[in-house]
C-alpha cells in the first residue's frame, strides 16, 4: 500500500472519487452538486488532512479489537478471528427520504406479519389464490410442526430486516426480507459506537438520530411478549454458541439489553414450560429471542441431528407458556419467490399499494414466468428461491451457451426452487481504504420491530459496501465492508444517555447472582486452562533459558536433568530419556510451543483459553477482553525454527499477561458464582500441576537433584527458598515449601485451603447447611497431608523410595475425582437421542 | 374386519436416565374405510406431562415427558379398529399421468393442487434423475397414473430384495436405491421418490399388517410388526390409492392405517430425546388379532 502523498488534499481525493459507475451516487448529483444530507460532513472532511483519516482508520481498528468485534471466530487450528470490517465514513440519509423509507418499512413488516400468521393458520391466502400453494409447499422454511399453533404474543414475526438498494432513479428498492433470525443489529450498534468516537462533533452538529431509544423500545416490546404478563419476565437470548459466525453480536446484544445469553443446553423443558438451568436451580423462561435457526431448535420435533436446541421446546410453545421470537417457521417468507406477490397481497390485506417497490422478480415455479426467465436469462440473476438451497447467485449474462443450457436443465427439473431477479446497478458512496477514497456500490439493511399496535424502525441500519468498485453482490461473507448509517433529524436530537460513552452501557443485571450452568462450566475451564497454560509456559521457559545460557556448568547440568524430567512429565517422547540430539530437542520444544494439534501445547492451550473466554464474552469486562487480545498479539509468532531470544521474550510476555489476568480476577471481579468457578478451576489445576511436577521429580528413581532449582523457579518459589535456606536446593525443604507451607500461595496446601473454602460456598440446590461431597473430598486430601511428615518422608526417599510416589498418586486421583464431581453436579449434561 | 392391536415398545438403558421427552404417533386414523373404536396409550413409568395434538397431516400425536431416574421405558398402545374394504379404483379409469402432473401444479388450491404438496422434496425423500429414469419405464406416455404406479410397484418388488440387515431407520433413500435392498420403510421411500420425481404426489403411510401364520401353525404372540406403504394421488375422483411395494399388493382389509405424511420423518411412531449416558436397546412387540 502506498499512502497518499501529503500534497494531495482531501478535497482532491474526494473529487477523484466522484468518478463512479453509471448508477446513482449517494453524495453527488449528476451535475456535480453535493446532495444536502452530505453537505455538512463533506465540509468537515475538507478541513482535515489525509493523515487524520489514516489516524481515524487506526483508531477504529483499535476500538473494534478492544471490543472483540469479530465476524468469524475460532476456526479450530487458526483461532484467528476476523476483525469486523467497518469503513470510517458513515452512510448518510436525509430526513425526508428517511420518512418515506420508514413508512414503507413499517407497512412491509405489517404485511409480512399477516402473511405468516395466515400461512400457519387458516391459509386463506392459498385458498383464495393470493399466493400459489406450491410456493409454500415446496418451501423448506414452511414448518409444518408450527401449523395451528397460537404463538404467545400473537404473532410469528417480530424481528424483521429488509435489504435495500437504490435503483438508477434513486428510489430505494427491496432486494430481500430477512425473517428467520435477522442478524446485524448488534454490529450496527458497534459501528455507531465506533463512529461517534471518530466524529463526535460531526455526529452532534448534524443532528444524527440516536439508536438507544430504539433498543430500549425493542427491549420493552420483548418483555411485553411474556405470557401471563408476569411483572418481571425472564427474557433470554438463545445462541448457537461461540463457533457461530456472528457470536460477537449475540454476546454484545445480550449484554446491551441485559438479557442472559444462553445455549440450548442451558434450557430444559419441564411440564410443558421452559426453564433456565442455573447453579441455584431452575428458573422459568418467559421469552426466548432465538438466534438459532428454527429447524435446529427442538431435536424432538424438528431436525434430529443437532444439539443446538431444546427437546420439548415446540411443545412448550404450543402450550403457550413461552414466547419465541421469531416464531418457528417465520422464515417461510424469507424468499425472493414471494416478492412478485406482495403488491397484490398489500392491496388485499392492507387495502394500500405497496410503498416500497421490490426488485423485479420472477418465481420459476409458475410455467409462464419460467418461460419468460428462460427467454431473458441475460437480464437476470438466478437465485435459489429457498433458504438452504445450495449455490451462489448466477448472473445470466456471464454464462456461455453450454453453461446456460446446463443451468436451465437443472431449473426445469425443479423450477419451484429458483427465482430470477433483474440485475440492478447499485448506488455508490465513498469509502476510505488503503489510503485512498473510492466510490463503491452499497446495500442497506434496515430493522423493524413491533411496538404496541405500531412498528418501529431502527433509525439507521447496516450499510454494506462491495469490496471492489464494480461489485454486484454485496455481503460480509464475500469480503464486504460495513458502514454506520446516519439518519438525520430535522432539528436537534434529544441527548440519550445509553450511547454517550464509547463503552457499552450495561443495565444493572437484575439477577446478578444467577449463573447458568454452562457459564459456570466455561468459567471453570477458563480457570483450568489459564493455569495449565501458565504451567506449560513456565516449564518451557525453564528449559529454553538454559539453552541460551552462557554455558555455565550449572546450567548444563540442570538442562541435562530437565530433559528426562520432562520425559517423565509426559511432555517429551520416551526416546529423549536415553539420548538427546540437540537439534531434535529444539524441534520438540517448538512443537510444544506451536503445534496446535498437540494436546496441551502452548498453542493448543491458547486456543482453549480463547474458546472459553469467547463463550463468556458477555460476562467479561472490556479490560479483561483487551488482556486476552494482548495475549493473542504476544503469541502471534509463526516460527518454523526455535529462535531462543524471541521465544524467551514471548514466554516472558505470556507469564506477565497471565499474571495481569489473575490480578484482574482477584481485584476486579465480583465474588459471585462465576468468579468462584473460575477460581475453583484455577486452584484445582494448579494443585494438579504441582503434584505432577513433584511426581516427575521423584519418579522414576534415581532422582537427579539438579532438577530442584528449576522446579522452584517454575513454581515461582525460588526467591523464598533462597532467602529462607541460603543453600543449594534439597528435597526435604523443597517439598516442605511446595507442599506444606501454608504461607506460600504456590503451595499445594494453599490450593487445597482455597478449594475447601470455595467448596463450602457452592450452591447446594436446597441442601444448604449440609456438607457437599466436594468439600468432603478436599478435606480428605487435607487430612491426608496433615498426617504426613514431609521431612521424614524426603529423608526416607533415598533409602526406600515409593512412599512419596504413592502419596502423589493418591492426591492426583483425589483431584481428578473432585473435578468429576464438580462437573457432574453443576454442568450441563450431554443429550442423547433414543430414536 | 375388526382388530385388537397391541403395540409395545420397551427401551432399556444401561445407565439410568434422568429426563426424557417423547412424541408418539400410535393412534389409528379415522379413514373412509376405517374406524377406530377405542385407543389408549400406557406409559411406564408414569409420565410427568401428557398432551395430545393433531399434527399438520391430521395424525394424532401424544407428547409425554419423564422426569426422575428410570432405566426402562415401556410404551404400550392398545386399539380396537374396524377396517372395511376400501374402494379400489380401476387403474384404467384414472387420469393419464402427464395430465395429472399438470393439474397438481396450479395457482389455486384445488384438490389436485392440495395433493401437490406431496410431489415436492421432503426431509428424507428428495426426488432425483435416477429415480425418474427408473420410473419412466413404467410411466410410458399416455399411461394412466394408477396403471403405471402398479407396474412400478411390481418392479420394485421384483428388483429389490427384502433385507433387514442392509438398512436402518436413518438410511437415505438414494442409498437403499443403489443397494437394491432394504425393509418396508425403504421400499416405500423408493416408490415415493420415483413417483415424485415425475411430479406426481405420493405419500408415506405407516400402520400395521395382519400376518397369517403358516398353514396349520398357531400364530405367535408379538410376531406382527409395524408396516409402511404408499398412497398415490389419482385425481379428484379416485383420490389416494394405496400400494404396498414390500408385498406387491394393493392394501385392503388387512392393512391398518395409523398415520401418513411426506416420509417416515413425518410419522415415526415413537421418537424421543433423553438425558443420560450409556447405551440403550429397544424391543418392539406388535400383535394384530382379529376380533
Amino acid at each position: 500500500m502506498d499512502p497518499s502523498p501529503d500534497s494531495v488534499s482531501i478535497a482532491e481525493m474526494l473529487t477523484s472519487a466522484r468518478a463512479a459507475g453509471d448508477g446513482f451516487h449517494e453524495v453527488w448529483r449528476p451535475d456535480g452538486a453535493t446532495r444536502p444530507a452530505w453537505g455538512a460532513f463533506l465540509e468537515s472532511l475538507a478541513r482535515m488532512q489525509p493523515v487524520d483519516l489514516a489516524q481515524k482508520r487506526e483508531a477504529a481498528n483499535q476500538l473494534l479489537r478492544d471490543h472483540g468485534a469479530t465476524y468469524t471466530i475460532y476456526n479450530d487450528q487458526q483461532a484467528l478471528s476476523r476483525l469486523w470490517q467497518l469503513d470510517i465514513f458513515p452512510h448518510i440519509i436525509g430526513p425526508e427520504e428517511w420518512r418515506l423509507l420508514e413508512a414503507g418499512l413499517k407497512q412491509r413488516s405489517r404485511l409480512l406479519r399477516q402473511v405468516v400468521n395466515d400461512l400457519y393458520g387458516e391459509q386463506r391466502l392459498l385458498k383464495e389464490g393470493w399466493i400459489p400453494p406450491g410456493l409454500v409447499f415446496a418451501n423448506p422454511g414452511f414448518l409444518r410442526a408450527s401449523h395451528g399453533i397460537k404463538p404467545a404474543g400473537g404473532s410469528f414475526l417480530f424481528h424483521h430486516a429488509v435489504d435495500l438498494a437504490r435503483g438508477a432513479d434513486g428510489r430505494w428498492i427491496v432486494l430481500a426480507d430477512r425473517t428467520q433470525a435477522p442478524s446485524g443489529k448488534g454490529y450496527a450498534l458497534e459501528n455507531r459506537i465506533v463512529l461517534t468516537s471518530l466524529f463526535p462533533d460531526e455526529f452532534r452538529d448534524m443532528n444524527v438520530q440516536r439508536l438507544a431509544s430504539f433498543f430500549q423500545m425493542e427491549r420493552d416490546s420483548l418483555r411485553d411478549l411474556a405470557p401471563q404478563h408476569r411483572g418481571d419476565p425472564t427474557v433470554v437470548l438463545l445462541t448457537p454458541g461461540p463457533l457461530n459466525e456472528t457470536y460477537f453480536e449475540h454476546a454484545y446484544k445480550a449484554r446491551y439489553l441485559g438479557f442472559p445469553l444462553v445455549e440450548g443446553a442451558d434450557l430444559t423443558v419441564r411440564g410443558r414450560k421452559v426453564f433456565l438451568k442455573t447453579l441455584e436451580g431452575l428458573r422459568q423462561v418467559d421469552v426466548i429471542v432465538r438466534r438459532v435457526d428454527d429447524t435446529f431448535c427442538d431435536p424432538l420435533e424438528l431436525r434430529t441431528d443437532t444439539w443446538l436446541g431444546v427437546p420439548g421446546l415446540m411443545e412448550a410453545w404450543r402450550a403457550g407458556t413461552v414466547a419465541i421470537v421469531n416464531g418457528m417457521g417465520a422464515g417461510v417468507v424469507e424468499t425472493p419467490a414471494l416478492l412478485p406477490f406482495l403488491p397484490g397481497l398489500s392491496r388485499h390485506l392492507l387495502g394500500e399499494d405497496l410503498k416500497l417497490a421490490n426488485a423485479v422478480t420472477w418465481w420459476c415455479g409458475q410455467p409462464k414466468e419460467l418461460k419468460h426467465v428462460e427467454k431473458n436469462l441475460d437480464r437476470f440473476v438466478l437465485k435459489r428461491a429457498f433458504v438452504g438451497g445450495a449455490g451462489q447467485p448466477v448472473f445470466g449474462a456471464d454464462l456461455t451457451e453450454a453453461e446456460r443450457e446446463a443451468l436451465l436443465a437443472k431449473v426445469r427439473m425443479a423450477p419451484h426452487e429458483y427465482a430470477a431477479q433483474e440485475v440492478l446497478s447499485l448506488s455508490s458512496a465513498p469509502v476510505f481504504d488503503m489510503g485512498r477514497i473510492e466510490s463503491r456500490p452499497l446495500v442497506l439493511r434496515c430493522y423493524i420491530v413491533p411496538c404496541g399496535n405500531d412498528f418501529a424502525v431502527m433509525p439507521g441500519g447496516l450499510t454494506r459496501v462491495s469490496p471492489s468498485r464494480k461489485g454486484l453482490v454485496v455481503s460480509m461473507q464475500s469480503g464486504g465492508v460495513s458502514k454506520d448509517t446516519w439518519v438525520l433529524a430535522d432539528g436537534p436530537v434529544e441527548q440519550l444517555t445509553l450511547l454517550l460513552s464509547p463503552t457499552v452501557a450495561i443495565r444493572p443485571e437484575r439477577q446478578a447472582g444467577e449463573v447458568p450452568s454452562r457459564v459456570a462450566d466455561h468459567f471453570f475451564w477458563l480457570g483450568r486452562y489459564v493455569e495449565r497454560l501458565e504451567d506449560g509456559v513456565r516449564v518451557l521457559r525453564g528449559v529454553v533459558q538454559r539453552f541460551a545460557g552462557e554455558g555455565s556448568e550449572e546450567q548444563a547440568r540442570e538442562l541435562a536433568a530437565l530433559v528426562p524430567w520432562m520425559v517423565s512429565l509426559g511432555r517429551l517422547p520416551d526416546r529423549f530419556g536415553k539420548k538427546v540430539v540437540p537439534g531434535e530437542l529444539r524441534g520438540e520444544l517448538l512443537a510444544l510451543l506451536e503445534n496446535s494439534r498437540r494436546e496441551d501445547s502452548v498453542r493448543d492451550l491458547l486456543n482453549r483459553v480463547r474458546y472459553n473466554a469467547t463463550a463468556l464474552r458477555d460476562r467479561l469486562s472490556d479490560d479483561t477482553w483487551r488482556l486476552f487480545n494482548q495475549l493473542e498479539r504476544h503469541t502471534r509468532s509463526q516460527a518454523t525454527r526455535l529462535k531462543v531470544p524471541e521465544v524467551l521474550e514471548m514466554l516472558n510476555a505470556v507469564v506477565l499477561d497471565l499474571a495481569a489476568f489473575s490480578g484482574m480476577e482477584m481485584e476486579n471481579m465480583t465474588r459471585g458464582h462465576g468468579w468462584r468457578f473460575l477460581d475453583l478451576g484455577r486452584r484445582l489445576e494448579r494443585a494438579r500441576g504441582l503434584v505432577r511436577l513433584i511426581h516427575a521429580t521423584i519418579h522414576p528413581s534415581p532422582r537427579n537433584d539438579a532438577v530442584l532449582g528449576p522446579l522452584l523457579e517454575i513454581c515461582d518459589s525460588a526467591m523464598t527458598y533462597r532467602r529462607r535456606y541460603h543453600a543449594r536446593p534439597q528435597l526435604g525443604p523443597v517439598l516442605d515449601l511446595l507442599i506444606a507451607d501454608d504461607s506460600n500461595p504456590r503451595s499445594l496446601i494453599w490450593q487445597l485451603y482455597q478449594l475447601t473454602r470455595h467448596a463450602s460456598q457452592l450452591p447446594r440446590d436446597g441442601m444448604e447447611g449440609m456438607t457437599g461431597s466436594e468439600k468432603k473430598q478436599v478435606d480428605m486430601m487435607l487430612s491426608e497431608l496433615a498426617g504426613v511428615d514431609l521431612t521424614a518422608l524426603a529423608g526416607a526417599e533415598d533409602r526406600s523410595p515409593g512412599l512419596l510416589v504413592r502419596l502423589c498418586t493418591r492426591l492426583q486421583a483425589g483431584l481428578e475425582s473432585l473435578s468429576d464431581t464438580i462437573s457432574q453436579h453443576y454442568f450441563s449434561h450431554a443429550l442423547r437421542r433414543v430414536s | 374386519m375388526r382388530y385388537e392391536i397391541h403395540h409395545r415398545s420397551t427401551y432399556t438403558y444401561d445407565e439410568s436416565v434422568s429426563i426424557g421427552h417423547h412424541l408418539a404417533r400410535l393412534a389409528p386414523r379415522e379413514m373412509l374405510h376405517q374406524h377406530c373404536e377405542w385407543h389408549g396409550v400406557d406409559v411406564e413409568p408414569e409420565p410427568m406431562s401428557l398432551a395430545g395434538h393433531r399434527d399438520y397431516f391430521g395424525n394424532q400425536c401424544l407428547f409425554f415427558a419423564l422426569h426422575g431416574a428410570h432405566k426402562t421405558l415401556t410404551v404400550t398402545a392398545h386399539s380396537f379398529v374396524v377396517v372395511h374394504p376400501p374402494v379400489l379404483a380401476a387403474p384404467g379409469e384414472t387420469p393419464p399421468w402427464e395430465e395429472l402432473r399438470e393439474a397438481v401444479r396450479g395457482d389455486f388450491l384445488t384438490p389436485d393442487v392440495a395433493a401437490g404438496e406431496y410431489a415436492f422434496a421432503s426431509v428424507m425423500v428428495k426426488p432425483g434423475k435416477q429415480f425418474a429414469d427408473y420410473a419412466l419405464e413404467s410411466f410410458k406416455p399416455g399411461v394412466t397414473v394408477l396403471k403405471a404406479a402398479l407396474d412400478l410397484n411390481e418392479r420394485i418388488f421384483r428388483d429389490f430384495k427384502f433385507d433387514p440387515a442392509a438398512t436402518d431407520v436413518a438410511t437415505p433413500v438414494h442409498e437403499a436405491f443403489e443397494k437394491r435392498r432394504g425393509v418396508c420403510q425403504d421400499f416405500a421411500h423408493i416408490l415415493i421418490a420415483c413417483i415424485r420425481s415425475l411430479g406426481i404426489p405420493a405419500r408415506y403411510v405407516s400402520g400395521y399388517l395382519e400376518t397369517l401364520p403358516p398353514p396349520g401353525k398357531p400364530k405367535l404372540v408379538g410376531a406382527d410388526a409395524s408396516h409402511a406403504w404408499v398412497s398415490v394421488w389419482c385425481g379428484p375422483v379416485h383420490q389416494w390409492q394405496d400400494l404396498d411395494p414390500t408385498n406387491r399388493c394393493r392394501p385392503q382389509e388387512r392393512h391398518i392405517t395409523v398415520a401418513f405424511g411426506r416420509d417416515f420423518a413425518d410419522v415415526s411412531p415413537l421418537r424421543g430425546v433423553v438425558y443420560g449416558s450409556g447405551e440403550q436397546s429397544l424391543k418392539v412387540a406388535v400383535d394384530v388379532t382379529p376380533r
